[in-house]
């Protein structure tokens, strides 16, 4: 049998999700942007989205702004941001440590561009706790950006207070909560940001679409120039059926949010559970009470991360070490290292992360393949440190 | 039984995959990353090898096996490149590749291959492995003479070579490649690759100085007779027994007899060039010698190779203390490169090497 715990990289798709998405491909290919019949199909498909989003955020339709996934959204948050600011002379900009590369290295080319960062560290839980972020910013600071939940331990940041604290200072919020979105409520004004990222293959819909909520009146620029799509904000012809499948997912999620969290968390539970009382030498990384509920990541002792992937791997055990867009290397967990840990903790953690497919008998297969796995490669690893020294 | 492929995307390790697969083992592909394959931040598409990890995924997919890369960038930096730099600036020639296999290939590869639960290595060398009577491990040429391999794979230990495989060794070249045809294995039509993998564009000397700045710097080119003829701008640029890129007119020689690099003297940074007849030497002594079969303590006659392209030569070779061993050529040879292996063969079954003092 093969497992996939691997939902904070991608998930796959909802069988509601390829209907829609498979009748919008055949019957709306229409271009949104045209006044005839089959525009204003592929225009309304659209909106029907757009609403849909909107009512699982708490944001108005008019808010939202279609893009092609996380990282345009992110990139067009900081960039859009920071140069609508730039004639107020607010040249600054923070973030926390552990936001996604999407973040962080538009961070480094905005430095690049004369643009002052900092980059703040979070504590041993993986939380940035708010007075952090107050003795780091000042009138100078244009936008802080901090992600809603983090993507490799999962981790729920405090966004409303440091979002009060950044709006004292006169600067735009951002929150990256593509791994928070239909894992936990989002709600935009609850949490009080201006902007918001999110992706729908991260909760059961198509890859190469997301979301930027802009809240009204908030100073933003486009980064994508063009046409008049998406009332200017972000120009090119819109995806319609990656559009219409995002839709279907938000209106799934936000039927089941409540019922799909408590059923994960406790998968995940005894996954975890499992897992420490079966395997010595392993610590859950990350606060154990403010996560989403379907991560867990866990450090194990005397193992390279990396080879533990490829074992589970061939036992037909789909895992990561971290952000899916890292592996292929054997870099340090820059998440684990913010919050303090060592270098051989940053490269011995595993991710794995649920959701709406998973099954008991998954996480029975996990806990039972695991140990056998961890104690042969510590006894090579043993070996091989004795055969050099 | 489980084996790992090291696959570099080429058609030899492809075809070394899909032979093993084809025979029923639980084959996984696995590709190394040794060097930086990210683009830079001011310009894209300086890397060409990025192109032979795509090609490697592609066999993997058509041959339906797992692939993966494994990033071995710090254990070729510390085993290979630093190894690579050091030679040239003490003005020696090095030789990457066998330091590769025994220090990475067959030493960490082989060892997460087997936290992978793999019995094996293989690659796609054209050399093989097999046991003697008494139970141990031969290394011997490839079939294909002209593609041989093992002059690489010398240093390999009996324990390393207890666990590879080259799948490739007992074919030639031309039907390696009509199995890939055969199979449809994407590369099947790919060039050769001749290039030392983490090198761009054959340009070492840029990459030595890149690396060890200090080598930069001009000398004297002098005779044997100690006479300046000429300058140099980096001894790192010269190997011995090159003959073009001196640099010196032809009046510094006589007419009828062209200047070879004849040696290398870092200290001084010197570059001693003479007539083709000083770089015949009939004795030489190597280092770090890998015995695969028994030490020749009282002296055995071989033939002994002292460059990839060089062809055997007869020899008497004896085994010295501290891993060293010493040569004797019936006839001299030509260009005794320090920093190449001197490779030891009883016919075409390998009895050790070394590298050149």
């Amino acid at each position: 049998m093969r497992v996939y715990f691997d939902y904070n990289a991608t998930t796959p798709l909802a069988p509601e999700v390829i209907e829609a998405v498979r009748v919008a491909s055949r019957d709306l290919f229409g271009n949104a942007s045209s006044v005839h019949h089959f525009g204003q199909q592929a225009k309304a498909a659209i909106d029907e989205a757009r609403s849909a989003i909107a009512a699982l955020i708490n944001g108005d339709p008019s808010e939202i702004v279609f893009t092609s996934g996380g990282t345009e959204s992110d990139n067009f948050a900081l960039r859009g941001a920071a140069e609508a600011l730039e004639p107020t002379g607010r040249r600054h900009l923070v973030a926390s440590a552990i936001e996604h590369e999407a973040v962080l290295n538009t961070f480094k080319a905005l430095a690049r561009r004369g643009w002052k960062t900092t980059v703040l560290s979070v504590d041993h839980a993986g939380i940035l706790t708010p007075d952090r972020v107050r003795e780091a910013i000042s009138t100078e600071t244009a936008v802080v950006s901090v992600m809603h939940a983090n993507n490799e331990i999962g981790t729920i940041q405090p966004i409303a207070p440091i979002a009060a604290i950044a709006h004292e200072q006169g600067a735009i919020v951002h929150t990256d909560a593509v791994q928070s979105t239909a894992k936990i409520p989002v709600d935009v004004r609850a949490l009080g940001v201006d902007l918001l990222s999110l992706s729908a293959h991260k909760f059961n819909g198509p890859k190469g679409v997301g979301v930027l909520w802009i809240k009204r009146g908030t100073r933003m620029l486009p980064i994508l120039t063009g046409g008049k799509h998406e009332r200017n904000r972000r120009a090119g012809t819109e995806n319609v059926p990656a559009i219409v499948g995002l839709g279907v997912a938000a209106r799934l999620a936000a039927a089941k949010l409540e019922s799909e969290a408590t059923r994960v968390a406790a998968l995940r539970d005894r996954l975890e559970q499992g897992i420490l009382a079966r395997v010595p030498g392993t610590a859950v990384n990350g606060d154990p009470h403010n996560r989403v509920p379907n991560t867990t990541n866990i450090s194990f002792d005397r193992v390279e991360a990396e080879s533990l992937l490829i074992a589970l791997d061939l036992e037909g055990i789909a895992v990561s070490t971290g952000s899916a867009c890292s592996s292929g290397t054997l870099e340090p967990s820059h998440v684990l290292r913010a919050m303090g840990f060592s270098t051989h903790r940053t490269q011995n953690s595993l991710r794995f992360s649920l959701g709406q497919f998973s099954t008991d008998v998954e996480v029975d297969r996990v806990v039972e393949v695991l140990p056998r796995l961890v104690e042969k490669l510590r006894v090579l690893t043993k070996n091989s440190v004795a055969a050099r020294s | 039984m489980r084996i790992v492929v090291a696959m570099s995307g080429g058609v030899d390790s492809s075809v070394a995959a899909a032979l093993l697969a084809e025979q029923g083992h639980d084959v996984i592909g696995v590709s190394m990353q040794l060097y930086d394959q990210s683009e830079g931040q001011t310009s894209f598409g300086s890397c060409c090898s990025i192109d032979d990890l795509h090609d490697a995924r592609r066999v993997a997919a058509a041959i339906d096996i797992p692939h993966y890369i494994l990033n071995f960038e710090r254990q070729f930096d510390e085993q290979v490149v630093t190894n690579f730099v050091r030679e040239y600036a003490s003005g020696r020639t090095p030789l990457p590749c066998a330091r590769c296999n025994s220090d990475v290939k067959f030493a960490t590869l082989a060892e997460r291959a087997a936290g992978f639960g793999a019995d094996a290595v293989a690659t796609g060398h054209y050399a093989r492995v097999e046991r003697d009577a008494t139970g141990r491990y031969l290394l011997r040429r490839g079939v294909d003479v002209s593609k041989d391999q093992a002059y690489f794979l010398f240093s390999l230990t009996q324990s390393q070579l207890a666990r590879a495989m080259f799948p490739v060794g007992d074919r030639p070249k031309e039907a390696v490649r009509a199995y890939a045809r055969q199979h449809r294995l994407p590369v099947a039509e790919k060039p050769d690759s001749q290039e030392i993998c983490f090198i761009p564009d054959h340009d070492y000397a840029s990459f030595v100085s890149d690396r060890n700045p200090e080598v930069v710097g001009s000398g004297p080119i002098v005779d044997l007779d100690g006479r300046v003829v000429g300058r140099h701008d980096g001894i790192h640029r010269f190997t011995v027994g090159q003959r073009r890129g001196l640099g010196i007119s032809a009046s510094a020689g006589t007419a009828t007899a062209p200047l070879y690099v004849v040696g290398l003297k870092p200290a001084d940074r010197q570059v001693v060039v003479g007539p083709k007849r000083a770089l015949e030497q009939t004795t030489l002594t190597a280092s770090d010698v890998n015995w695969i079969l028994n030490p020749p303590t009282e002296g055995r006659s071989v033939t002994a190779q002292i460059r990839h392209r060089h062809r055997p030569a007869p020899a008497l070779v004896r085994a010295l203390s501290g891993n060293r061993a010493e040569v004797v050529f019936a006839e001299p040879q030509i260009a005794v490169t320090p920093g190449q292996a001197v490779v030891f063969y009883d016919d075409d079954v390998v009895v050790g090497g070394g590298w050149i003092d």
